[in-house]
């Protein structure tokens, strides 16, 4: 499993990094990035998914491994 | 030190100014909320909620002749389209009154960024961005919550506080206060301000004039008292700050120091009321937040959602049919994030407030571009606000729900709201 940010629609609302510090970080101005290579350790799937479920302009994505 | 010759005569005396256009100002009861809405009418200030829902189902798109003509979208995916269409729906104003500025203000507008359209508005917004960022109002926590603290050992003694009047409105007046280093004793000014720009749009057009007059004279007069005594703070940033290698404009300077001012308190102030009015009403959700505190995180969020404190507004660019209607150009739209959060078709149960609700993507600090650049700020001051409050006051109830008074116009919280605290 592993998280990206569209930084075409990302607006630094900042809910990936309040909800899953672990996986996201803010840049200088606020906006969200992934931290390191984005793939989501075991245990913080859950974080992961909130932080999908919680931006409000749907720039958070979580691809699934097949 | 000697004058910034941006400052030295009034800027605002330059002759050949382009003008607004102004029109008949209507009040009075609302006919029928589908034809002739007025977000000013003590109607929609009680409760805004239930005329929301019902244009939801009925309309979607409510009209009004008041304001020289204006727009109504209710429901989320209208709402969220407008904000992200800035080719056809301007910012050149942002609060829905009975002038509109001239188009020549564009892309510019008379507070930078919140009224500036592409390009421009980026290069604006990016000055403020570092100011605002979560790390950045961090740093601002201890003295918040200092303050927090403060205010709550002054109810010593007491048994019904105003929550609106003696807590919720100090705490962001106190913050952008220090953050723009203005002088903390002239609070009680700041709020003059802010019902004046958000509530007096009303008035006789003379009265509304001169009331604003003085709140750019507050202005002007604090950025040369930055510019004989310059500080680190956020009003000395501005007047050094440079857009391709210049500094900013003087009206830039000071219309963002307007916008700093306005935006950052009215609206935590409200947001802070409306969290401890939900609270004080709804014994099961405040017992559970003080027995589980880590929930405060997602509660706020949720507050956030369903008494968003901010609407916004747009001018229609030119003439056009947008989802049937006939919108005309220079038509307001009135932004309603508030009835975008209450959306049934985007949220579960969108009437409830369930505190622990876990995918919660509201529109309370706006969509696209505009997205609130003190979102963060906010966030940590009503966040901070609720934790002192419910550390230190665990019990709580109305008073008297009968004497909870809300603002009018654009952004909504109560601002008369006495709680029993013991």
């Amino acid at each position: 499993m592993k998280v990206q940010i569209s930084s075409e629609r990302c607006q630094g609302h900042g809910r990936c990094y309040d909800l899953a510090p672990g996986l996201f970080g803010e840049d200088d101005e606020g906006y969200g990035m992934v931290l390191g290579d984005g793939i989501v350790p075991p245990g913080q799937e859950r974080e992961a998914r909130l932080a999908v479920s919680n931006c409000p302009e749907h720039a958070v994505e979580l691809l699934e491994e097949t | 030190m000697a004058g910034d010759e941006r400052f030295t005569d009034d800027y605002r005396d330059r002759p050949d100014q382009p003008l607004g256009t102004r029109n008949e100002i209507i009040t009075g009861p609302v006919s029928d909320w589908a034809t002739d809405f007025s977000h000013l009418e003590p109607e929609w200030s009680a409760d805004p909620y239930p005329i929301q829902d019902d244009l939801r189902q009925r309309c979607p798109i409510a009209h009004t002749e008041r304001f020289g003509g204006g727009w109504l979208p209710t429901r989320y995916e209208d709402v969220a389209a407008i904000a992200y269409d800035t080719e056809r729906f301007s910012s050149r104003a942002i609060i829905m009154s009975n002038f509109r500025p001239p188009r020549e203000l564009a892309p510019v507008g008379g507070s930078p960024p919140i009224s500036s359209d592409p390009p421009f508005h980026h290069e604006a917004r990016k000055l403020l961005l570092p100011a605002f960022t979560k790390a950045a109002v961090g740093r601002q926590e201890p003295a918040t919550r200092a303050l927090c603290h403060s205010l709550i050992d002054a109810f010593e003694g007491r048994d019904v506080v105003d929550a609106a009047g003696d807590y919720a409105q100090h705490i962001p007046m106190r913050v952008i206060a220090d953050m723009l280093g203005f002088p903390p004793e002239d609070g009680p000014q700041f709020r003059t301000f802010v019902e004046n720009t958000l509530e007096g749009v009303n008035l006789p057009p003379d009265e509304r004039i001169a009331r604003m007059t003085k709140l750019f004279d507050y202005l002007v007069a604090q950025v040369h008292d930055h510019l004989d005594h310059p500080r680190e703070d956020l009003t000395t940033y501005l007047i050094n700050a440079e857009l391709h290698g210049r500094k900013l404009e003087p009206a830039h300077v000071v219309g963002t120091l307007v916008l700093l001012l306005i935006a950052g308190i009215d609206t935590t102030w409200s947001a802070i009321g409306a969290s401890l009015w939900h609270l004080a009403k709804t014994p099961r959700d405040r017992e559970r937040l003080v027995a589980e505190p880590g929930l405060l995180p997602a509660a706020t969020e949720e507050f956030l959602r369903a008494y968003a404190p901010v609407t916004m507004a747009r001018l229609v660019q030119e003439d056009m049919q947008w989802r049937g209607a006939g919108m005309k150009a220079d038509d307001w739209i009135l932004l309603s994030f508030p009835a975008a959060n209450r959306d049934p078709a985007q949220f579960d149960r969108a009437d409830e407030v369930i505190i622990d609700r876990q995918a919660n993507r509201h529109a309370a600090f706006g969509l696209g571009i505009h997205r609130c650049v003190g979102s963060h700020l906010a966030r940590m001051e009503l966040r901070t606000a609720l934790e002192a409050w419910l550390e230190r006051i665990p019990e709580f109830t109305l008073d008297d729900p009968s004497a909870v008074t809300w603002s009018a116009g654009q952004i909504r919280g109560p601002r008369t709201l006495p709680l029993r605290i013991r």
